[in-house]
């Protein structure tokens, strides 16, 4: 094993690590925030498949996530805990399906069409919940309880249990993770990456790209809803701003400011948004224009990203050329 | 739908569509020209809804206030230009994305310190705000009539710019190729910037002449920002023409889609958007 993949392979064991074991120390509101970030990683990787592997800037993506979420109250029942087994998978098939209805027409688009269209479909997503009754208007809908996961009379995990939630959302994590990493090891993910650098010699080759985009595009939007359902059981309710387009903005934020095309960059880029917008928010009620204020600096001074920042102040601290 | 009532509502549908394609055209142009894809479009179409509101209620005059308001955000598209934009003609659209986003957080925010985050109105010039009587019941307020046909001269005052006038020439040429228009002597950094200040200040003067009828209110930049997008898509990016017949198509569909489906008026011009895609999927015209 090459060093360079053993040391980010021991980085990553060790951050498990960290996660595991924080918990027995932190305290519920930072257990929570953690949950939160975790979450929040989980949905900028699932983006990460899209922008940084594939090559295609989804300006929509909140709508997959929106989708799930709504689909874990629609799906639960009102007054009993809903079936861990039947929840997760209703919450993911329906982000999937729906990636997979948008994704016949978006895909058809590139460049910046494709972010328009994104922007545009995620949108009327939103007003389907916003107008209909389904989705409760602006207010949202609530779930009233946490699905739960049982076997014959035994209660084996309750999602409504802070401390089962953290471990659950660090399990789908780690799963999030490891799907990611085989199915961009797999040829689809080659496919991928050849579509990325050049869409027209792959269609050349006789690769049919339309059907790789679309599997790419669905897998995103299934990921998507993960994180969209473990959203949806951490707040006990849904309301028509997390398919807002802000979010598909923030969680596109997250994936460049991480660095995209390495998935641990989206991690790094969810967790320095949480805990930015913590940060601001507890300075001012304006905190969006430090966030805006802070967004520009990085694009201006910064391409590339936070994970470009060790490069860039080692090649300042050798002397070397830092700009590409 | 007796036969005022469905010229009511056309009148509206041509309105609301020949606003839109103020605002889009500015999009659609920036774009074209220069290689921008810009999601802060929609906050000059807020900023001129809320300098209509603020700088009205400074001077007492709408008329003063719109001239006011059209040089100041001439200025503030020069200024972005010159600050931001043009470091970014070279970028992916991905940073460009990414700044216009941060842009959009940042104006939000200086409306809402500046002016707050309340609905305010804007009263109707005296001189426009009569009505026209069309049947015993209805009538149809003239400064919506008013507001269409200052569109319309503008949109032919674009159209005349562009492909009459020796600015439009170069503007032209500089949208195909940059550097040949440089090496032939001219200032394309300085058209490229006069380009971007027309396409703010065309936004920002959609968002007063909108003022006194929409009322003005936060997040209506965005909205407005979102359908500009469908018509870049239906009308084909760069296209200004384009812009043009998408804007009157979704102006129709959102129209009448409310009059004949209320309770999922907001999905009509999505549909519209997605039966474009199936057809055409780069627009109904390509090109300038």
């Amino acid at each position: 094993m090459p060093a360079a993949v053993k040391k980010r392979r021991n980085a990553l064991l060790l951050i498990l690590f960290v996660l595991a074991l924080f918990p027995l120390f932190g305290s519920a509101y930072y257990n929570e925030l953690l949950a939160k970030i975790m979450i929040m990683a989980i949905f900028a990787m699932s983006l990460d498949l899209l922008v940084g592997f594939t090559g295609l800037v989804s300006f929509g993506h909140a709508a997959f996530f929106g989708v799930a979420a709504y689909a874990v109250v629609l799906v639960s029942p009102k007054y009993d805990p809903g079936n861990l087994l039947v929840v997760l998978p209703a919450a993911i098939f329906s982000a999937a399906a729906v990636a997979f209805v948008v994704g016949l027409f978006v895909l058809r688009t590139k460049g910046i069409y494709f972010i328009m269209v994104t922007l545009a479909f995620a949108q009327m997503i939103y007003f389907v919940f916003h107008d209909s009754p389904l989705g409760g208007g602006s207010d949202g809908v609530f779930l009233n309880v946490k699905p739960e996961l049982r076997i014959g009379e035994t209660l084996l995990l309750d999602l409504g249990s802070p401390s089962q939630f953290y471990y659950l959302v660090l399990l789908f994590l780690v799963v999030a993770y490891v799907f990611l990493r085989v199915l961009l090891r797999s040829p689809l993910g080659h496919a991928l990456a050849g579509i990325k650098s050049n869409e027209h010699r792959m269609l050349s080759l006789g690769f049919p790209v339309f059907l790789y985009k679309l599997a790419g595009f669905v897998a995103a939007g299934g990921l998507a809803g993960l994180a969209g359902f473990l959203s949806a059981c951490q707040f006990g309710f849904v309301t028509p701003e997390i398919l807002s387009w802000h979010q598909s903005g923030n969680v596109l934020l997250m994936v460049i400011l991480g660095g995209m095309g390495t998935l641990n960059g989206a991690a790094i880029g969810a967790f320095a948004f949480v805990v930015l917008q913590e940060v601001f928010s507890s300075v001012t009620k304006h905190w969006q224009f430090l966030m805006g204020g802070m967004i520009v600096l990085v694009v201006m001074l910064l391409p590339g990203g936070l994970s470009s920042l060790p490069r860039r102040l080692r090649g300042l601290l050798i002397g070397g050329g830092t700009h590409g | 739908m007796d036969f005022s009532t469905f010229l009511i509502q056309l009148l509206n549908a041509l309105q609301y569509g020949l606003l839109l394609f103020l605002v889009a055209s500015g999009l659609t142009l920036v774009f074209g020209i220069m290689g921008i894809i810009n999601l802060a479009h929609g906050s000059f179409y807020m900023m001129g809804a809320y300098m209509a509101f603020s700088l009205t209620s400074l001077t007492g005059n709408l008329l003063i206030a719109v001239v006011l308001g059209v040089a100041l955000s001439a200025l503030i598209g020069f200024l972005l230009e010159w600050g931001l934009f043009s470091r970014l003609y070279k970028r992916d659209h991905l940073d460009q994305v990414l700044l216009t986003y941060g842009l959009i957080l940042m104006f939000e925010e200086t409306r809402s310190l500046i002016v707050g985050d309340d609905v305010h109105g804007v009263p109707i010039p005296e001189l426009l705000s009569a009505s026209i009587q069309l049947s015993e019941t209805l009538s149809y307020p003239v400064y919506r009539l008013f507001m269409s046909a200052v569109c319309i001269a503008l949109a032919i005052g674009m159209y005349w710019l562009i492909r009459r006038t020796r600015l439009g020439m170069m503007i032209r040429a500089g949208s195909s190729n940059r550097e040949m228009v440089q090496a032939l002597g001219i200032n394309i950094d300085l058209i490229y910037r006069l380009v971007f200040a027309l396409g703010v200040t065309l936004a920002a003067f959609a968002g007063m002449l909108a003022a006194p009828v929409s009322s003005v209110y936060p997040g209506m930049g965005n909205q407005v920002l979102i359908i500009c997008f469908v018509v870049v898509v239906i009308g084909g990016v760069g296209s200004v023409w384009g812009a043009l017949v998408a804007a009157l198509l979704i102006g129709l569909a959102d129209t009448f889609g409310k009059v004949i489906i209320p309770d999922y008026a907001g999905l009509t011009v999505y549909i519209l958007m997605a039966a474009v895609l199936l057809w055409r999927p780069e627009g109904i015209f390509r090109r300038i």
